[in-house]
């Protein structure tokens, strides 16, 4: 039944909040991408029907009246500790579950529900403390979950979950106590900059919008998270989809649009279907649709999903793609704001950007401008992988340092490695190296360090990551999704790449340090759009880090972290070799010789370095050097 | 009041008038930008990267796409510009089918004009495209995708300004290309052989078929009489190329000079005309009584026919059944030569690559024999009368041939958009005065503008026509008529502007282009007959040679060939 | 399948989505999971219902990398070579499949029509990486073995 006044919203909003504190017990079981993969929605069916076998009173969804003790079992959003997954947390007392498995089933039914047990071996345990609470765990203890708050603690899937820790409060507000301009007001004092890369101010781009004097307007929001190693908007769409809707909702009423598009990357099929469930219950409860809540404010949103090009993360290319085009960026101006989609004025945001905007206008501008540094104020999410300890998604206060996240929340690095470089920005951004460690990230200080935030993947990298391989690694990202358009990104990331590929195949030639950066600098200032613009940032960026790899590679012929197999070689110790030519019968491709009772030797120029010889020599005598 | 914005460019204060761009801004003060993609005509691409200029905070903005500032400082040729420019066009280079010498677009490549001009003098980087990548299955263009920069002119050409929509982009990054649906041959696909791609391909990716070879062993063989027309509006549009202004009359001279290069008989298309004029006229009429729902359209057009049965079929029956001038003059030549023991050749210069086509259609065809054996346009005639060693401007300007040497003013300006309709009224006008001549004139079918509309008072009636050049503008007049709206006579050119624009033609801007329908304007006015039904050829011929045999040299029908 | 038949499913797709070029990627996009691919008879037929070229049809196709022309195989085994499964070596994964399957980078889907095995830039799960999926099914810390055991499996299922 659609709510037709604010009061009609209070009530049911008061309902459900009473309904979810009085809910003393429940089984949150993360319905994450990463937990389903390891098999959680088993383990939540699993939950269900054991409780109903042992006639325990369970409830899947809230409803209006309290009932406290029926044990609410829900599907929360992602943890982002994926890899302590299957997680589950367990109310009132709060406690984190990790690497659940079926069989544990029984057990948590048996002590936790019936008796309020704790199960030990389920805890997260390092170095010997056990973390019985979420909070206790090193790896959320030094975060700041604002945008995130929801995700793991509330049922995704659910409106009335939404409602009931005050839920679309936030758009209540702008409705029916804000003007449009107060709106913009309270979000360009806030500060809030966008999420997706630049750092454009929100409140900026939303009063170029509403200044446009036209009927028809747009609220776009980029769900199209490109970057390689990162997921931190997918962990929002999935885990806390109402807090997105909500932001764009308020967007709109500020800018004056009555008409939104998310548009979703294709690679998020979980993100798409919970934010269709989302604006159903939406448009359900009459909170999207035309007249809402009574008012002459109507709003109405589509999804697109994206089909598989990086490039429509750009503005423009984003909107073509909407509009049923190659997603090929055009020239400006016109800015979006001025002409985007469909030639209208266009807000276009990212998922976090959206998702910060209900929480300023709940506790106002002050209070966010608190948080982190005056130029950067909020948080900010990051995906933080690669080769460290605790992977998964963080989110902390702008400025924090990148010791405290690899070393703090990260527990350091993996496998005993040593910490070489942390690749931040995807394939637009740069490294940052040991003399970063206590630069604090945010928007500026980063770009001052030669890197961005982008949209906040952070991979960590030890001493036994090449980065010119890194480096090339990237560039065939970029060069695979150029678009084609404009000279400068299509042939010149394509000769970039190849000039890094004959590198790491040991056939660098002197001067290609010095061709990479020209051909980085002409297209950093050339291209067309943003994207090709920074497609060699990673590349200029490991340069000025690593040279001495670059070299070594090209002149010495040496990949120094033994990761380029075509540099490597295969040789045999003479001192030790005993001349049985087993490696010689063993080699593929005749490339070992030798007499009987005498050192064998590798011919360097047939050898395939598959490393047969190794393994059949009795006398360890050959080795990878 | 001084309202006068200014903005400095390389240091000379410039005034900003209308122009939409900084790249227009700059050519007005006489700076020749380099540029790939930019076309007044087309929407604005943005892609080669080469018209970027420095402002006053040593960032970059691309001309083409930045509006002129008042205020605004800019820097058109900077070192840091200069040096980008050169590695784009090595870039450009690096990746091209680089055997100029060979390319039939030598010499008016502009990437071979910006690589001599920024003194590129080697290329860095390894060459994957050594061998042309040809498609040959079209009668009008070559293409050949190893020579092809992505400036996407030819896509925007095909598609805003001809709605044929026969090539797009298709993948995507270094993998992109232009090509059809599924990389089809380009005869296979919804090409009608405009050839507008062409004209605006800066490199040799997309080139006209060049049928000179044969023309030349007709003209080497003794056996063979060799007779050639020459359409209106190349006569207009030599150009520099030949020492000739656009715009300037130089039939004589072509007539002159084909004759010295051994063609034996030399006609001019304008006569066909006057017979187009005469047939369609007397259709128009007949059709005026039946009263139909759909108008009268031309037929001269052979892109404008294809594009009608390509895309149009159900408008077939409403296509006019006369033959272009060029093939009902063709009929008519070798209909008079039908007995002469000598092997005929007959040759048609055109300012069209879409005639090529035309001239290989069977219906054109006598025991399998074409009527036109070859077409050539106005460049490959210009490139024949070069390979001759030929001086033009030292020729003295001669007649054409008879017994098929007169035509009327009215024949002449059919190469220009509006023409075709202006003969055809002054054909029905009951006014046969100077001034009743001069009135049409003033009708509102002449100009280059894409649409024209007018509407002539014809007896109790008025009459509804509309001119429309660029096929995109004849879509949109098509959707318009099917939505009810009314034409009686509807005149359609494939090419903007009629065939002074034709892609046969040296390539040249709008205003130049212009200029060349003027130029046949004033040819039309130093004719001694200015109406078709007033060559006195024309009655001969009806009383003589085309006695009984109208229908069958003079008409076509399209429906009926079911190619479609 | 015949034409008819062909025509009813792109009819009602348009019939459900719309037929105005805006609807033209959610168009192809449902018909891919329709057929599994793109069928090239479709492409007039699309080109007259929605009235742009086909050539302009094909553009799009081949612009976005989750289009296939070619038919793809029953399982779609997608690589994950985002930045965090690189570096956790996710080639090997995807070498040991192709090897297994008799596949290359230019031959991404089996004779029989069975698999198809593909990268894709980045599945957003990478805190378990490397990860693979089958059919959008996401699989988390793969190793070249576990991939082998995975694909003797999902013969197993066929």
């Amino acid at each position: 039944m659609p709510l037709t006044t604010r009061e009609e919203l209070r009530e049911l909003r008061g309902k459900y909040e009473q309904s979810l504190t009085a809910e003393k017990k429940k089984i949150l079981v993360c319905a994450g991408t990463g937990c389903i993969s390891s098999g959680s929605l088993e383990i939540y069916d699993r939950l269900i029907a054991l409780m109903k076998e042992q006639n325990i009173d369970c409830a899947v969804e809230l409803e209006e009246e309290p009932h406290e003790q029926t044990v609410g079992m829900k599907k929360s959003g992602c943890h982002g500790f994926c890899e302590m997954g299957p997680l589950l947390r367990v109310e009132p007392q709060g406690w984190l579950y990790t690497k659940v498995k079926l069989e544990d089933c029984e057990d948590i039914i048996e002590k936790t529900i019936a008796k309020g047990e704790h199960i030990e071996r389920l805890a997260y345990q390092k170095g010997g403390t056990v973390s019985k609470k979420q909070d206790e765990i090193p790896f959320y203890q030094k975060q700041t979950r604002l945008v995130l708050e929801h995700c793991g603690h509330i049922d995704a899937t659910s409106i009335k979950e939404y409602f009931g820790i005050g839920g679309y409060q936030a758009f209540e507000k702008a409705l029916f106590d804000m003007s449009a301009d107060d709106i913009i007001a309270e979000i360009s004092d806030s500060n809030l900059r966008g999420r997706g890369g630049g750092g454009f101010p929100a409140g900026r781009k939303w009063k170029q919008v509403k200044s446009q004097q036209t009927e028809e307007k747009y609220i776009v929001c980029n769900g199209d998270e490109g970057d390689p190693g990162a997921f931190m908007d997918r962990s929002i769409m999935e885990g806390d989809p109402h807090r997105l809707l909500e932001g764009m909702m308020i967007a709109a009423l500020a800018c004056g649009s009555k008409e939104g598009y998310i548009y979703v990357r294709a690679e998020y099929p979980m993100a798409v279907s919970r934010l269709k469930t989302a604006i159903a219950q939406a448009m359900e409860y009459g909170l999207l649709g035309d007249n809402i809540l009574g008012s002459n404010f109507s709003f109405h949103l589509h999804i697109n999903r994206g089909a598989g090009a990086f490039v429509c993360g750009e503005g423009s290319a984003l909107t073509a793609s909407i509009e049923g085009k190659r997603g090929m960026p055009r020239v400006k101006p016109p800015r979006t704001v001025e002409q985007g989609l469909f030639d209208k004025p266009t807000v276009l945001n990212n998922v976090e950007t959206f998702a910060n905007v209900p929480l300023i206008i709940t506790n106002g501008q002050k209070w966010y401008k608190s948080i982190g540094p005056e130029n950067s104020p909020g948080t900010k999410a990051f995906a933080l992988t690669g080769n460290i300890e605790n992977t998964g998604l963080i989110e902390v206060p702008m400025g924090t340092t990148l010791r405290e996240i690899i070393f703090d929340i990260g527990g350091g690095m993996r496998d005993g490695g040593e910490f070489k470089a942390v690749q931040i920005g995807g394939p637009s951004g740069g490294c940052l190296t040991q003399k970063h460690l206590d630069l604090p990230l945010d928007f500026d200080s980063l770009k001052k360090a030669g890197a961005m935030i982008g949209s906040g993947g952070l991979v960590v990298m030890d001493d036994k990551t090449c980065m010119v391989e890194v480096a090339r690694f990237f560039m065939s990202f970029t060069q695979n999704e150029s678009c084609g358009k404009c000279v400068p990104c299509r042939e010149g990331t394509k000769r970039m790449l190849e000039i890094l590929e004959r590198i790491v195949e040991g056939n660098g030639q002197d001067g290609d340090i010095e061709l990479l950066l020209e051909l980085a600098d002409t297209i950093s200032a050339t291209a067309l759009c943003g994207l090709g613009k920074t497609a060699a940032f990673p590349v200029v960026s490991t340069i000025e880090n690593f040279r001495d790899e670059y070299e070594a590679h090209i002149y010495a012929k040496r990949c120094p972290s033994g990761t380029c197999q075509k540099l490597k070689s295969i040789v045999i110790i003479a001192d030790q070799c005993k001349g049985c030519s087993k490696c010689s019968r063993a080699c593929p491709v005749s490339a070992i010789s030798g007499k009987i009772k005498e050192p064998f030797v590798i011919d360097q120029e047939k050898c395939i370095k598959c490393g047969a010889c190794i393994s059949t020599c009795p006398f360890h005598a050959i080795q990878e050097g | 009041m001084n309202t006068k914005q200014f903005m400095t460019i390389d240091g000379t204060p410039v005034e900003i008038g209308e122009e939409k761009n900084l790249l227009e801004l700059i050519r007005k003060v006489g700076i020749k930008m380099p540029t790939f993609c930019y076309h007044t005509e087309l929407s604005v691409y943005g892609a080669c990267r080469m018209c970027m200029v420095e402002n006053e905070w040593g960032g970059l903005d691309a001309a083409c796409s930045t509006p002129p500032k008042a205020g605004a400082v800019i820097q058109t040729n900077t070192a840091k510009l200069r040096k980008y420019r050169k590695n784009i066009l090595e870039l450009l280079l690096a990746n091209h089918c680089r055997d100029c010498t060979t390319c039939s677009n030598n010499g008016k490549c502009k990437l071979q004009d910006l690589a001599m001009r920024f003194n590129i003098q080697g290329v860095r980087f390894p060459n994957g495209k050594t061998e042309p990548k040809l498609d040959d299955s079209s009668l009008c263009i070559t293409r050949d995708t190893n020579k092809c920069i992505l400036c996407g002119d030819c896509v925007r050409v095909c598609n805003e300004i001809q709605d044929v929509g026969a090539i797009d982009f298709a993948r995507r990054g270094s993998k992109m290309t232009i090509s059809t649906a599924f990389d089809r041959p380009i005869a296979n696909s919804p090409c009608v052989g405009c050839g507008q791609c062409a004209a605006v391909c800066p490199t040799g990716a997309i080139v006209v078929k060049d049928d000179s070879k044969k023309v030349w062993k007709a003209l080497d063989d003794k056996n063979t009489r060799v007779s050639v027309q020459i359409a209106p509006a190349v006569r207009v549009a030599l150009g520099k190329e030949l020492g000739v202004d656009d715009g300037e009359n130089a039939m004589g001279k072509i007539v002159a000079v084909l004759r010295h290069m051994g063609f034996d008989d030399i006609y001019d298309t304008s006569t066909g005309a006057d017979m187009t004029v005469l047939e369609e006229s007397a259709e128009f009429l007949r059709r005026l009584d039946t009263e139909q729902e759909f108008p009268l359209f031309t037929s001269c057009c052979p892109a404008w026919v294809q594009f009608c049965e390509k895309h149009h079929p159900e408008l077939l029956p409403h296509v006019s059944t006369c033959r272009s001038p060029m093939e009902m003059f063709a009929a008519v030549i070798k209909e008079h030569a039908k007995d002469s023991d000598k092997k005929m050749f007959h040759v048609a210069v055109m300012p069209c690559t879409a005639k090529k086509y035309e001239a290989a259609r069977e219906e054109f065809k006598i025991e399998d024999m074409p009527n036109v054996d070859a077409v050539i346009t106005t460049q490959e005639m210009i490139r024949m009368v070069k390979e001759s060693g030929i001086i033009f401007s030292d020729f003295e300007p001669e007649a054409v041939d008879m017994p098929f040497g007169m035509m009327s003013g009215a024949g002449v300006i059919f190469g220009v958009s509006g023409g075709v309709t202006e003969a055809v009224l002054r054909r029905l006008a009951a006014d046969k005065s100077k001034t009743g001549l001069i009135s049409i004139a003033y009708q509102g079918v002449r100009g280059m503008e894409g649409v024209k509309e007018t509407q002539i008072p014809y007896g109790d009636k008025v009459l509804k026509i509309a001119i429309v050049s660029g096929l995109k503008n004849a879509n949109n007049l098509i959707e318009s008529i099917k939505n009810g709206e009314h034409y009686d006579f509807v005149e359609v050119m494939a090419c903007p502007g009629g065939c002074v624009s034709g892609a046969g033609q040296p390539y040249v801007d709008s205003a130049l282009r212009a200029s060349r329908g003027k130029g046949l304007y004033r040819a039309d006015k130093q004719c001694n007959i200015n109406r078709s039904e007033e060559n006195p050829l024309m009655t001969s011929l009806y009383d003589g040679l085309l006695k009984g045999k109208v229908h069958e040299l003079l008409h076509v029908d399209y429906l009926k060939s079911g190619k479609h | 399948m015949s034409q008819a038949s062909l025509y009813a499913v792109v009819d009602s797709i348009l019939e459900e989505i719309g037929n105005r070029e805006r609807n033209l990627i959610a168009v192809l996009q449902s018909i891919q999971e329709h057929f599994r691919y793109l069928p090239k008879e479709i492409f007039p037929y699309l080109s007259k219902k929605i009235g742009i070229s086909e050539a302009k049809i094909y553009s799009v196709a081949t612009f976005y990398e989750n289009f296939s022309l070619e038919p793809k195989g029953k399982f779609v085994i997608k690589v994950c070579d985002g930045t965090a499964c690189h570096v956790r070596k996710s080639i090997p994964i995807l070498e040991r499949l192709r090897k297994d399957l008799t596949l290359s980078a230019s031959k991404s889907t089996t004779d029989d029509l069975n698999f198809t095995v593909e990268t894709v830039s980045c599945l957003g799960a990478c805190g378990l990486a490397p990860v693979i999926t089958v059919n959008d099914k996401v699989y988390p810390a793969m190793t070249p073995d576990k991939a082998t055991e995975l694909v003797n499996q999902l013969k197993g299922e066929l």
